[in-house]
């Protein structure tokens, strides 16, 4: 099978590039589980909040790096025409790679203080905030950089044929770049610095970011079913519909406790309480559409992880998230392992996943066929289960460290100090680490299937 | 879904209901941003509070604590370490400046940031006017 339109395959360097950054996410992920056990592993040659920078920043950077490389194969195909420059696409791949690699091997290989005086931070200081952690330098290179990717898309879908999807898509990515800008607002206020800093991450991650989720889910489901794009962009405008009614002034389920007027405990709490809506109405829509699908698609890996994607997004961001949305609960869960295992399946099932989703989809077409042999799908499908169970069971054991946190330090009559309960705790830490390492095995088991050879699928 | 739900109406909630929202969204950002000076402590800051703030972000502290429950899970929260610590910022100096340079065996510690007399104060005051801040009185107890 051919590609519709030959400027997709430039897509392919992103998703290699995307996986290759995943590896390194998840070696870093395993380190850090292991140093919440063992105290001082690599210490003091890589500290917890060095190896944290290089987990975090490898995960936004290798997810950017897929919802490009998903945006290019996705438009063309979509606006019915040639990419607007194949050229531009591949200069800022390889600007963005570097750039990219640049910032995290500055994190390892200099003192993060000393990182800050090289590139002149204190002239125009954006550094040392969670996930925006990049020199200032790095982040005005991530602007141009999105800028240009912006242009590229957009001169495409604005010349070719707007359907829904790439409209929708367009309009998350727009917001992605516009929402970034908030990264350089750096006040000495604290409170006024926490709010806006939240603009970049909340209005991203149950914003804008929802947007483009559902886009490509959207597009995967037209490719793997046939059902009519009518009733699948009806279901589309009504997602991110609900995802921006509920997420936009469900931000405030981050203004609780860090100083801000008391109206948001009512405002956050509420409309939080509605942002699993989109997630279950997208659960709801993958299944429908698959269920009335017209042809069955040889990628039968493709269908699983595009129903994955639906399941663990509305688990993970969804169930987890309204765990400990509510003021009241939040007051006792707020900064505890309780946010960070809501932070790991939602992340995983909403983004990482969807991304598998595309690649999964549009890597074999890439390679020459319209679906891998069945024995690399059957291995990339055990490789979703071991990923995907190893998420779960990082969550569940974070969720009862959390759980046991929150009694110890906070709930009991005789509050004990945080590090006593760190200790108390650790079993919990060690059981995530094993699941860490199943996750880890999985990918490595997705990273086989793609080496996997057998017989051709007729397409 | 029903027939009788049509794109079109789809399409009228999703621009109609983002841009309510988005616009309800900007008036409350304006109304909490007139608000703020009633609970965020904004009298206390010095330019030593301000340059300690520039501490705290260029050790990258927030890697590892939270802070008013942001940030990392690995290490305690220093919203209330000012209470937490008697109110004595010295305390706070010495803790940050007693760190072993190579850890404790086994266990987390705090690394040794060699940090100077002067950086040591504004992280001190910064921490003390943080710990100013009405956050509806969390954290719930002095443990953070």
């Amino acid at each position: 099978m051919k590609l519709k339109y030959e400027s997709q395959s430039v897509a392919k360097l992103y998703f290699m590039a995307a996986i290759g950054l995943f590896v390194g996410q998840i070696i870093f992920g395993v380190i850090l589980g292991l140093q919440y056990v063992w105290g001082d592993f690599l210490f003091p040659a890589i500290p917890f909040n060095i190896a944290r920078m290089v987990h975090t920043n490898l995960l936004i950077v290798w997810l950017l790096f897929g919802f490009m490389g998903a945006a290019y194969y996705l438009v063309p195909e979509e606006s019915q025409r040639e990419l607007y420059s194949v050229k531009l696409a591949k200069i800022l791949f390889w600007i963005f790679l570097i750039a990219g690699a640049a910032i995290v091997a500055s994190y390892l290989l200099i003192p993060y203080a000393r990182l800050a005086e090289l590139t002149g931070n204190k002239y125009f200081p954006t550094m040392g905030r969670e996930f925006l952690e990049q020199p200032t330098i790095g982040k005005i290179g991530i602007v141009i950089v999105a800028l240009g990717f912006l242009f590229n898309v957009g001169m495409t879908i604005l010349s070719g044929r707007k359907t829904v999807i790439n409209m929708i898509l367009l309009t998350g990515l727009a917001g992605l770049a516009i929402f970034f800008l908030f990264a350089f607002y750096v006040p000495d206020n604290l409170v006024l610095d926490k709010f806006f800093w939240w603009f970049v991450v909340h209005l991203w991650v149950e914003g804008v970011w929802e947007l483009i989720l559902a886009s490509l889910l959207a597009f995967v489901l037209i490719k793997v079913t046939g059902v009519d794009r009518e009733l699948i962009e009806k279901w589309l405008y009504i997602i991110v519909a609900m995802a921006l009614i509920s997420g936009l002034i469900g931000t405030g389920h981050h203004f609780f406790y860090i100083g801000t007027p008391g109206y948001w405990l009512w405002l956050g709490s509420i409309f939080s309480a509605l942002e699993p809506i989109p997630f279950f109405m997208l659960t709801l829509f993958a299944f429908n559409v698959v269920n009335k699908r017209r042809r069955d698609h040889p990628n039968k890996a493709a269908t699983l992880w595009a129903l994955g994607t639906a399941v663990m997004s509305f688990l993970g961001a969804g169930v987890w998230g309204f765990l400990h949305t509510l003021a009241p609960v939040n007051y006792y869960t707020h900064g505890t392992q309780i946010t960070a295992a809501h932070g790991h399946m939602a992340f995983y099932g909403a983004y990482v996943m969807v991304v598998l989703t595309i690649i999964s989809y549009a890597m074999p077409i890439m390679r020459g066929r319209k679906a891998n042999p069945m024995r690399a799908q059957v291995v990339e499908m055990w490789s979703f289960w071991l990923m995907t169970v190893g998420m779960v069971f990082i969550t569940l054991f974070l969720t009862a460290a959390g759980i046991l946190q929150v009694y110890l330090q906070r709930l009991t009559d005789t509050p004990l100090p945080f590090i006593v309960v760190q200790e108390k705790i650790a079993v919990f830490y060690w059981l995530r680490e094993a699941a860490g390492l199943v996750f880890l095995i999985g990918l490595i088991i997705y990273i086989i299937s793609f080496f996997v050879k057998g017989e051709e699928i007729e397409g | 879904m029903k027939e009788t739900f049509t794109k079109g109406m789809a399409r009228n909630i999703y621009y109609g209901g983002s841009l309510f929202f988005f616009l309800a969204f900007i008036g409350l950002t304006v109304d909490t941003v007139n608000k703020l000076p009633k609970t965020d402590n904004r009298e206390a800051i010095t330019e030593v509070v301000a340059f300690g703030k520039s501490v705290w972000e260029k050790n990258n502290c927030v890697g590892c604590h939270t802070l008013l429950g942001e940030g990392a899970y690995f290490a305690p929260e220093l919203g209330n370490v000012y209470t937490r610590f008697g109110e004595s910022t010295e305390a706070i100096k010495a803790f940050i400046k007693s760190r072993p340079v190579n850890g404790i065996k086994g266990r987390r510690s705090m690394p040794q940031f060699n940090l100077t007399e002067e950086e040591l104060e504004g992280l001190a005051q910064f921490l003390k006017y943080a710990n100013g801040i009405d956050t509806h009185n969390w954290p719930p107890n002095i443990q953070g």
